[in-house]
């Protein structure tokens, strides 16, 4: 059996470390390198869905686990694994990057190697954190990541491009770190329990920790993850960095980066902490439907179309941190349907307003309007995108919606009456930039004349217009392979939220 | 018991014996006749590396003061590794300034034999004398380029410093003296052991005392006032040379000396360790931001790294003692790297070391960019580079040690610390350069040589640190 999940990281690092030392001095080669990433980001690509053939849907355990010893005096492994949790992650990375890459064609035009570097390098880093089951390899990944997305963000980014980078890497690492202590803290729990230090996720699951450290691993871990989400109140780098990025970058921070923070809710606040997730569902919950509402209303008074999508992602992703705290079947695999619904729509939205903003270097909706008639096919396209994104059904945000919705009325049906407002609104303000943007007659002259869809683009938008069809018309395909694991895992954090009376003891008897 | 081997005095004798060769070629040496003098110092540096080696796991032991146990010899190796890097990045550095070759050269292997004194020291008389003989050469060292006012200024208040401090340190070795009748650290212990608290309050002045000496040479926060100047009024190579050996000489002996002889003791001192770690790493952190110098920038940084190193001091268990030792070897190369890159981009008549002098080097030097970001983001701390395993080790050290709040303030600090790493790499790719800045040297030889084989160990140690971790763990293990 070859080493698939190596595969899947190592390559793209290694084309990375391949382009460093390709000449291209005054960018005699861009055109080559330009074809050579591709072919890397391709060829990965192909193993993720080899992943995807090869997976036993009905078994709940790791699959593909490689592991041998990296730094045996801490317990540190290289292990890797993938179950249906992180399975789809993972493709949708492989099968986002090489569309990013294409979309980068038409912008990106100077230090045209360097930038192909950073992307591979950051597809390589992001596809590692899905697969890692160890911590410590984990936070390594999770860490490196930004390096390479600051670089995207500050070299080739628009006008406020320095403070976004900045801003970024600083709310993310101020969250990560907190992370690290947490994360040694297990492992030096760990080591109390069974006299050795490890950093293996599955040992550590099967710890048994005192519900008040409990809280303040949970509380380290979660917050991690709510900045990366981003859970509101922490989502104010997300607007600069994902507006300031080009569109590659922005494609990739919404379609893949903001899947890290809910993926690691799912993959280590709730299972490792299952007390303390059960204390602090409602109030996590709480901040996702104050973010769906309060994504929406900034969305809705937007002028600028790349902002606009970017709120949106705080209302979308609220429902997915709401699938998650549900913490039932339905909601779960909801959140998960929803992360992968959210990564193609909302990458395809980022990858088409580009498309607009490449050509009249604006993104303001009021220089636009009548581009339908000018522009028939992007308009099918983000016609297409955008019903998606606001979960008309047939489409793929319908399935994961519907999912949450039922899954956390199953547990707290408060939350679905506010989440539903945040429906329509999403309908409303989705629908106004369609309308203003696409219909009514041409208001500026210079719009009247601009090109269509290049090849280039059109090859970009057809896989995301007809992936967001076959996740609308055929949810079972993705739903398959993660059942089984989702059901493992919301058995696991159920059956060890039943011994929450221990909180409520321990909290008494505190008092 | 009487011991007359010389075995563990031989790494530091492969040193001197180089400085006394350099000194007596330049002596020799005919007027205009170029001579291969830091060769020399590389030869004998390699001799100590082997004497090293092979004297691994043998505990050796000379006249009963200085001992080769394996915790000395990890530090003589990163000093060997410091020393090697320091002639690399200053043979072109004396060409272009016009340095006094042979000066300079046997200053540098002087103080580093000064510093394996130290590191392997078991008097605290010794250790003394060794501070003096690394500290005198470092100051001239400082103060160098004699036609330069900033480093004389900073070489001068350097001295002034060092000597009071000295002062300080001497003193605690009198007390220590007139309590346990001994300067041998053994000795001492036996003393200390037997000992209660209450007994004998003056052994808590003698424990002051040292540790402010201690403190002034690790620059710990309060008795950090000379770092800044001195680092950024001396030759960068110079600054690069200091901010590493000299910290690692005295980190060496300090937790030597605190943690075996007055370990005892560890209630007492644990709590003050805690407060200079904190204050240390918070305020070379924070005051690092204001930077608008490179060179006062990293100043401020490794004063905050030497706070780091205290909180595996403050563990005091045996994750902490070979997390520091990790760390220096993983900051050596890393400061040294980043000061080597400082210093050969500057010109005879211009050190080129404010930030501005950095903007768009992307664009026109970038390999050297390159090389510079790795080491920023090594200082910084993150993956996968030397810097992180070194932090991740240090602050797993407190976690085990129960030390929650001094690894939060650690993790929040080096945040911070990014931040002023960023604006570097901010200025280097991120900035359009200043059309009236001249073009930046190109890089060659052995400076550019030095650099890429930093920029190997660093990531070696960030992604396959496995070897140097046993090492390190292998180190503690004879003598604490």
């Amino acid at each position: 059996m070859m080493p698939l999940l190596t595969l899947s990281w190592l390559v793209p690092i290694a084309g990375a470390l391949l382009l460093l030392f390709v000449g291209n001095a005054d960018g005699r080669r861009d055109g080559l390198i330009r074809w050579l990433t591709l072919g890397i980001s391709l060829v990965v690509f192909a193993v993720t869905v080899a992943l995807w053939v090869w997976f036993d849907a009905a078994s709940a355990s790791f699959q593909f686990v490689e592991r041998r010893a990296w730094i045996p005096a801490f317990g540190i492994d290289y292990y890797l694994g993938v179950d249906g949790i992180s399975l789809l992650l993972v493709v949708l990375t492989g099968f986002l990057t090489p569309i990013a890459l294409l979309s980068s064609w038409g912008s990106i035009e100077r230090k045209v190697k360097e930038f192909s570097i950073f992307m591979l390098a950051l597809e390589g880093a992001m596809i590692g954190v899905f697969v890692s089951l160890d911590l410590f390899l984990f936070y390594v990944f999770w860490d490196a990541m930004l390096i390479p997305m600051y670089f995207l963000i500050g070299i080739w980014g628009y006008d406020q491009r320095v403070y976004a980078a900045i801003k970024f890497m600083l709310y993310t690492m101020a969250g990560s770190v907190l992370m690290l202590v947490a994360i040694l803290g297990l492992a030096y729990l760990n080591s109390t329990a069974t006299g050795s230090y490890s950093f293996d996720l599955l040992k550590l699951y099967a710890l048994d920790i005192a519900p008040p450290a409990q809280m303040w691993f949970f509380l380290a871990f979660t917050v991690a993850f709510a900045i990366k989400v981003p859970l509101f109140p922490f989502h104010t780098w997300l607007p600069d960095a994902h507006v300031q990025a080009p569109t590659a970058g922005s494609v990739i921070l919404a379609g893949v980066l903001l899947k890290m923070g809910t993926y690691g809710l799912l993959r280590f606040s709730f299972p490792l902490f299952p007390e303390a997730a059960a204390y602090f569902a409602p109030w996590l919950a709480l901040l996702a439907v104050i973010g769906i509402i309060y994504g929406a209303l900034v969305a809705m008074v937007q002028p600028d179309m790349k902002k606009l999508v970017a709120y949106s992602s705080v209302s979308h992703l609220g429902f997915v941190v709401l699938g998650i705290c549900a913490m039932n079947t339905q909601g779960v695999q909801g959140a998960i349907y929803q992360m992968l619904a959210h990564g193609v729509s909302t990458g395809g939205l980022f990858l088409m307003v580009g498309m607009l903003s490449d050509r009249r270097h604006t993104r303001l909706i009021s220089e636009f309007g009548g581009l339908k008639g000018v522009m028939p096919r992007l308009s099918a396209a983000f016609l297409i995108i955008t019903l998606a994104s606001i979960g008309l059904p047939g489409l793929n945000g319908f399935v994961g919606e519907f999912l949450i919705m039922l899954g956390a009325f199953r547990w707290d049906p408060r939350f679905v009456v506010f989440a539903g407002l945040g429906v329509i609104l999403s309908a409303v303000y989705m629908l106004w930039m369609l309308q203003r943007v696409y219909y009514g007659t041409v208001t500026h002259e210079e719009n009247a004349t601009l090109p269509d869809l290049l090849p280039r683009e059109w090859a970009a938008v057809v896989p995301l217009c007809a992936i967001a069809v076959v996740m609308g018309v055929l949810p079972t395909l993705f739903l398959k392979p993660m059942e089984a694991s989702v059901d493992a895992l919301v058995n696991t954090v159920q059956s060890a939220q039943q011994l929450q009376v221990r909180i409520e003891r321990s909290e008494r008897s505190e008092r | 018991m009487p011991n007359t081997s010389l075995d563990a005095v031989v790494p530091m004798l492969c040193v001197v014996l180089a400085a006394l060769a350099v000194m007596g070629a330049e002596a020799f040496r005919g007027r205009g006749e170029d001579m291969p003098l830091g060769g020399l110092g590389i030869v004998g540096l390699i001799g100590t590396a082997i004497s090293s080696l092979l004297l691994w796991n043998r505990n050796s032991a000379s006249f009963g003061v200085i001992v080769a146990d394996n915790f000395g010899l990890f530090v003589t190796l990163v000093l060997v590794i410091v020393g090697i890097l320091t002639i690399m990045f200053s043979s072109p550095v004396i060409r272009r300034d016009g340095l006094p070759k042979g000066e300079y050269y046997t200053l540098i292997l002087f103080s580093i034999a000064g510093m394996i004194m130290m590191a392997t020291a078991n008097d605290l008389l010794v250790i003394f004398i060794a501070l003096e003989i690394l500290s005198l050469a470092v100051y001239v060292l400082t103060g160098i380029r004699r036609d330069d006012a900033r480093a004389t200024e900073a070489a001068f208040k350097y001295f002034l410093l060092g000597a009071f401090s000295s002062a300080f340190f001497l003193y605690g070795i009198a007390f220590t003296y007139g309590l346990s009748g001994s300067t041998r650290l053994d000795r001492v212990g036996a003393y200390v052991a037997a000992q209660s608290m209450s007994d004998n309050p003056l052994i808590l002045v003698a424990i002051g005392l040292l540790l402010v000496g201690f403190a002034f040479k690790i620059s710990a926060v309060p008795f950090h006032m000379w770092t800044p100047d001195a680092y950024e009024g001396a030759p960068a190579v110079v600054t690069g040379f200091m901010s590493t050996g000299v910290k690692a000489a005295a980190f060496a002996a300090f937790a030597r000396v605190f943690l075996s002889a007055l370990e005892p003791f560890s209630a007492d001192w644990a709590p003050i360790i805690w407060l200079l770690a904190a204050a240390t790493m918070i305020l070379g952190t924070v005051v690092g931001v204001a930077q608008s110098n490179l060179k006062r920038m990293l100043a401020y940084s490794s004063i905050a790294h030497g706070g780091y190193l205290l909180v595996g001091l403050v563990a005091a268990n045996q994750v902490g003692k070979a997390a520091i030792l990790f760390y220096l070897l993983a900051y050596a190369v890393t400061n040294l790297a980043a000061f080597g890159v400082i210093a050969l981009l500057g010109a005879r008549d211009d050190a080129n070391d404010e930030l501005r002098d950095y903007a768009g080097l992307w664009h026109t030097r970038p390999a050297l960019a390159a090389l510079m970001t790795v080491c920023l983001l090594s200082l910084g701390g993150l993956p996968p580079t030397a810097g992180f395993i070194g932090k991740w080790y240090i602050f797993s050290a407190a976690v085990s040690a129960g030390y929650y709040g001094l690894a939060i303030i650690g993790v929040l600090t080096s945040v911070v610390s990014v931040f002023f790493y960023l604006r570097v790499v901010v200025m280097m790719y991120m900035a359009d350069r200043d059309a009236a800045l001249a073009m930046p040297a190109r890089i060659t030889g052995v400076g550019f040589a030095a650099l890429v084989a930093s920029i190997i160990v660093i990531f070696y140690l960030g992604i396959l640190p496995t070897l140097a971790l046993n090492f390190a763990a292998e180190s503690i293990a004879t003598i604490f």
